[in-house]
């Protein structure tokens, strides 16, 4: 097995009877492994619910350590259309000339960095820095901000051992509040203001949910950036001849970007609370339990995708669901799809290729599965072209 | 060359020319609203979704049904629905209606 290989654990349970069973927290989950059964569910937001208590769908569950209603993902339609509308201009700025800009200009400086040093620990030292600064664009704020969320390390809600740390979570929460009473008073051009004076549904936004986007917009894009980052070095390192075919082949990172996100699936599933007795592959789920859309596993059907264990860097058709499905698919999908997108022109312009030195896996426990995700640390020396 | 005319939701008319590439492309590349294209053409984020004008769905044949699979679950969808990121120019396009769908 590769180093950077993520093998899929789902395949059996998902060819034998389309459904896996994990506990979390005494709050049980089936999760949905095949792409047709997970879009239908997807799909079907009055019977598999994202306004239900907060933190629950997401997994593992932080009804315990949250209050604040992520927006406008734990809201259902038909709530959920205003708000996503009132977000949606803003996380498409990553498409205009200027932003595009200044993120190919850190990802240069960050990839230009790493190349002077005789090796990188590239979790800490080259992911979660690249994804700090790229958020100041995405929050438009100043850059100086990245080192605050730098220093609270990879793991805003998870301290070691993956449990879920309230104390953590509190450090980004108070933050957060700091921050919007800061834009109270004195609004300026970034994201905290342009929602403390947005109007949805003919009111005025409160503080609350205002919180509420911003603690979506921390959360959402912290370890999935980190980790589609991370594997994509490893796999770089893996695979120096797909560094040169991005080269000599520009026109291909674009399919690049999704074949990388659709076997790594840095998100490997999210929850959804179920409203009525109903079933799924035969299943009988009860309401008031949990399901799990689990992107990882449908990612690698068989039923869709060729070869679905391998990365076929120019693969053609692609109907993943790394960023989501349906109404609650990834806000966050363009500013990520745009850092993907110069990190791997960026890396095929100055990288010749990358060794890796040393890793340990970060492996999820999801009950009767163990996936690995991406990695705890990975060090790996950097060769210049 | 071929000629391919899109009409938005708010009913503009947009007609353009292209030689090669997908109809998506075109579109992206011109900012036809209502076209975006997110997935860069790989049939992952039905972002492009159109409907074919009655009298031309002979020039762009049925959907795959890798495609239709897609929209299946779209609420605007209906039986002349298209992803265009899955129509590749040629001339035998030439002269194609597109209405743009509506979307969330």
């Amino acid at each position: 097995m590769k180093k950077s290989a993520l093998p899929d654990p789902f395949e059996e349970a998902r060819v034998n009877k389309g459904y896996g069973e994990m506990d979390d927290q005494n709050d049980p989950v089936t999760m949905i492994l095949g792409l047709k059964d997970l879009r239908k569910c997807a799909h079907n937001w009055k019977t598999f619910q994202s306004g239900a208590a907060p933190g629950r769908i997401v997994i593992p569950s932080e009804v315990n350590i949250r209050d604040t209603r992520q927006i406008p993902f734990e809201v259902d339609p038909p709530e959920h259309k205003d708000f996503r509308a009132l977000v949606e201009p803003w996380f498409k700025r990553p498409l205009e000339a200027d932003y595009k800009a200044v993120l190919t200009q850190q990802i240069n400086d960050i990839v230009d960095e790493v190349l002077t040093e005789d090796s990188v620990e590239v979790v800490e030292g080259f992911s979660l820095r690249l994804q700090s600064r790229a958020l100041t664009l995405l929050l438009n704020t100043p850059y100086e901000e990245s080192e605050t969320w730098i220093s609270w390390g990879t793991h805003v809600f998870r301290s070691e051992g993956e449990a879920l740390d309230g104390d953590k979570a509190n450090i980004l929460y108070d933050y957060i509040d700091e921050r919007i009473t800061k834009a109270i008073e004195s609004p300026g051009n970034d994201l905290y203001s342009m929602l403390l004076a947005a109007t949805v549904n003919g009111k005025k936004l409160t503080r609350e949910e205002v919180k509420g986007v911003m603690i979506l917009t921390f959360a959402g894009g912290r370890d999935t950036v980190i980790n589609a980052v991370t594997n994509s070095i490893a796999y770089f390192a893996e695979h120096p001849e797909s560094l040169d075919r991005l080269l000599n082949e520009p026109d291909i990172t674009g399919k690049a970007v999704e074949e990388l996100i659709r076997y790594f699936s840095p998100l490997t599933q999210m929850g959804r609370v179920v409203t009525e007795d109903t079933q799924v592959c035969e299943h009988a789920i009860k309401e008031d339990t949990r399901i799990s859309l689990c992107w990882a596993s449908a990612n690698r059907d068989a039923k869709v995708f060729e070869n679905p264990n391998d990365i076929v860097i120019d693969r053609k058709i692609n109907p993943h669901v790394a960023f989501g499905f349906s109404h609650h698919n990834c806000l966050g999908a363009t500013h990520a799809r745009q850092i993907m997108n110069i990190l791997l022109t960026t890396l095929a312009k100055k990288v010749k290729s990358i060794n890796i030195v040393d890793y340990k896996e970060n492996i999820e426990e999801l009950g009767e599965f163990k996936r690995k995700v991406g990695y705890d640390n990975l060090t790996v020396k950097f060769n210049g072209r | 060359m071929a000629k391919i005319t899109f009409i938005t939701t708010d009913d503009k008319t947009i007609t353009l020319e292209g030689t090669s590439g997908s109809v998506m492309q075109l579109a992206v590349d011109n900012s036809v609203p209502g076209i975006d294209g997110d997935c860069g053409g790989v049939c992952s984020c039905a972002t492009c979704h159109v409907h074919v004008a009655p009298e031309h769905i002979e020039k762009t044949g049925a959907a795959s049904e890798i495609e239709e699979d897609m929209l299946d679950l779209n609420d605007y969808s209906n039986e002349r629905s298209r992803l265009c990121c899955q129509l590749e120019i040629s001339e035998a396009l030439d002269g194609l209606v597109l209405q743009v769908a509506e979307s969330d």
